[in-house]
């Protein structure tokens, strides 16, 4: 009970590789960039690179090439970025939190409350603004997770990485049940539907304008508390041991997850597994250090989504194939993987 | 096996049969056209007016029927899985199973018209299909070598790919036309569709078929759910047994679901219920779980009709609302 502070940090086996974070972040930018170009420069209208870079610097509404990019394309994908790193970096704050190797906001509740929430908006007050959507989401997320960790921790083995799997797919069904209801009966289910299923393809200014600052406020905190988010992951006692007042970095913790993916999922849609596979993967890379974790995943689940919301795009045109469905084809056969390894350890 | 229990059991049942026959008699008497009891027993015994006789013989009845059938497969079905995963949380639903054969029916009505008269027939294969794949990738994914399926991963893997198969359903049902997409997204929610002799005929031979033989399989169940050793030293060809009992699991959760849709935790609370009465035996508590299996579906079926009447709510939204929290507390006590 009375280790140092090194010595339980040796025994957990903290290992990052800063190095490594770094070529993920520099390298990372340059390919997020790229694929926003590539993103922007196909489709139905096909645009070259040249008129791509130059329409971003010096925009002019006369040219059609101008307007397309610049109305529907650009924002299209920097809601595609803002909403991967948002999940990614929610699924990664959970994972260390609950020590959870498949916790996610998609398999936890978080979406399922914020559908539910979205249903209920358009089902009752058709004419919200944006910003009600939004704020209505984050309630819904919350009701979710609610359910979710109360029910995990109400239970007599505590929040054992099984039964919060479980106790999340109870709440989901229970509140998709409740959604699905709502939208039968107000006959809107087609239209939630496509939410449901995950699409950017609606992405406005307006609501850019408002999710932008909320998601990157949300990952700012969230870098703020890597160190302490860190020490959490090897588990509650270790971290009060080292003199952490976890309660409060739970909160905060916690109220930054439900931001980021009830933001996410007020403009696309739950989009499960984006939040699962990144930081698996960047874990993979960087090693145990939050501090890396939390701008490499943030990284990484920007350029994912971009890619993958081309991919669904172009695929079937001229159909949009909902890219929570592309992801899902990614996401699935990694989540069995990892349910087959037993989940047993996170580093 | 003493006096008391074999009364208990009997008690149970008879109680179960009368249950099943008051929610009968309210659904029957309650919603659009409606029959009171005089008249539903005039229109029985062969004395109805031909309005009664078209309101009981070919709207109700039909609908009736299918839902009890229903219950009963979804119930006897989770009783399986519960057992041979020694996990009391398992049902056709969870296990994604149900999402296979939804995946399936959505296949199906993208390439062939929802109105044919061959659609009937060949949806349940369609979706037993489709359920009988989601199983044995669940079956494979969780089986570990020289120990038998794990249950915990069992579960888990049901759970990822129950959420996975839900939303490439989804994603093709985006792409159907109004009013083939109506009928998908009734038909994942679990509103009883089959409401024709028809759909009765088509269900009832899986039942009256599947259910009796895992009835005379209830000693292999017996021992199945002690462990594998146990079983093996009794004599039981373990791994024979247990594949031909998950098939038929599927088998009646895919037929189920085929024609009444997707409907959730009546697998999981019948048998849980049963087991609670008549205790652990499967020779007892297989039939009563049928029984309440087919109590709670048509009750549900019944208040979603009569609830926000004409459109009703699908039976396996009312189930969920039920059965989500009855999950829950489960989660919660053990």
């Amino acid at each position: 009970m009375f280790k140092t502070k090194t010595k339980l940090i040796k025994d957990n086996k903290v290992y990052s590789r800063p190095a490594v974070g770094l070529v993920i972040l520099l390298f990372g930018f340059i390919l997020l960039l790229a694929s926003m170009g590539l993103a922007i420069s196909v489709g139905a209208a096909q645009i070259n690179f040249p008129t791509v870079w130059n329409s971003v610097l010096n925009y002019d509404p006369s040219r059609e090439a101008d307007r397309i990019i610049v109305s529907l394309r650009l924002p299209r994908e920097l809601g595609a970025a803002i909403v991967g790193a948002a999940f990614a970096v929610s699924g990664a704050i959970m994972q260390g939190m609950t020590r959870n190797p498949l916790a996610d906001p998609g398999l936890l509740g978080l979406n399922a409350g914020a559908s539910l929430a979205l249903a209920c908006v358009f089902a009752f007050n058709t004419g919200a603004n944006y910003f009600t959507v939004m704020m209505i989401s984050f309630i819904g997320a919350g009701i979710g997770a609610g359910m979710v960790f109360g029910l995990g921790s109400m239970s007599r083995g505590g929040l054992s990485p099984i039964r919060i799997t479980l106790a999340g797919a109870a709440v989901s069904a229970l509140l998709s049940s409740l959604g699905e209801g709502i939208a039968l009966y107000f006959k809107l289910s087609q239209d939630l539907a496509f939410w449901t299923a995950g699409g950017v393809s609606g992405t406005n200014w307006e609501q850019l304008k408002l999710i932008v600052p909320v998601v990157i406020v949300g990952i700012l905190i969230a870098v703020m508390f890597s160190r302490q988010l860190t020490i959490l992951s090897f588990g509650e006692e270790v971290a009060r041991g080292l003199g952490q007042r976890t309660l409060l970095t739970k909160i905060v913790l916690m109220t930054v997850v439900l931001i980021l993916a009830g933001a996410a999922v007020s403009l696309v849609g739950a989009i499960a597994f984006v939040g699962l596979m990144v930081p698996h993967i960047v874990r993979f890379l960087v090693g145990t250090d939050y501090r890396w974790i939390i701008p490499c995943s943030a990284m990484f689940g920007s350029v994912l989504m971009v890619l993958a919301d081309t991919f669904a795009r172009t695929v079937n045109a001229p159909y949009e194939t909902p890219v929570g469905a592309v992801v899902a084809m990614i996401g699935v056969p990694f989540f069995l993987y990892l349910a087959r390894k037993g989940g047993r350890k996170l580093s | 096996m003493n006096a008391t229990q074999i009364k208990r059991i009997r008690i149970t049942t008879i109680a179960a049969i009368i249950l099943l026959l008051a929610v009968f008699v309210i659904s029957v008497a309650t919603g659009f056209a409606s029959l009171t009891p005089e008249e539903l027993f005039r229109t029985i015994i062969g004395q109805g007016t031909p309005r009664e006789n078209l309101i009981l013989f070919e709207f109700r009845l039909p609908r009736i029927f299918v839902a009890i059938l229903a219950g009963m497969g979804l119930a006897v079905s989770g009783a399986i899985l519960q057992s041979l995963t020694k996990n009391p949380l398992s049902d056709p639903g969870i296990l994604g199973i149900n999402a296979g054969a939804g995946l399936m029916v959505v296949v199906y009505i993208m390439f062939f018209t929802v109105e044919t008269s061959s659609f009937l027939y060949v949806l349940p294969l369609f979706a037993l299909a489709g359920g009988m794949a989601t199983a044995a990738v669940i079956y494979i994914m969780s089986y570990i070598k020289g120990e038998g399926v794990e249950p915990t991963r069992l579960v888990l893997v049901g759970v990822g790919l129950a959420a996975a198969l839900y939303g490439a359903t989804l994603t093709l049902s985006t792409r159907l036309d109004m009013e083939d997409y109506s009928f998908m997204a009734n038909w994942i929610a679990g509103r009883i569709w089959g409401d024709d002799w028809m759909f009765v005929l088509s269900l009832l031979p899986w039942i009256i078929i599947l259910i009796p033989i895992t009835i005379l399989k209830s000693n292999v169940l017996n021992t199945l759910n002690l462990h594998e050793n146990v079983s093996i030293g009794v004599g039981v060809n373990v791994g024979r047994e247990r594949i031909v009992l998950i098939m038929i699991s599927v088998a009646l959760a895919s037929a189920s679901v085929a024609v009444s849709g997707g409907i959730g935790f009546v697998g999981l609370m019948a048998p849980h219920i049963a087991r609670s009465l008549v205790g652990p035996r499967h020779q007892a508590f297989l039939p009563v779980a049928a029984l309440i299996g087919g109590i709670l579906l048509l009750a549900a079926d019944t208040i979603g009709r009569v609830v926000l009447d004409p459109s009703g709510i699908p039976a396996g939204i009312i189930v969920t609302i039920i059965g989500a929290p009855y999950f829950m507390y489960l989660l919660a006590k053990k």
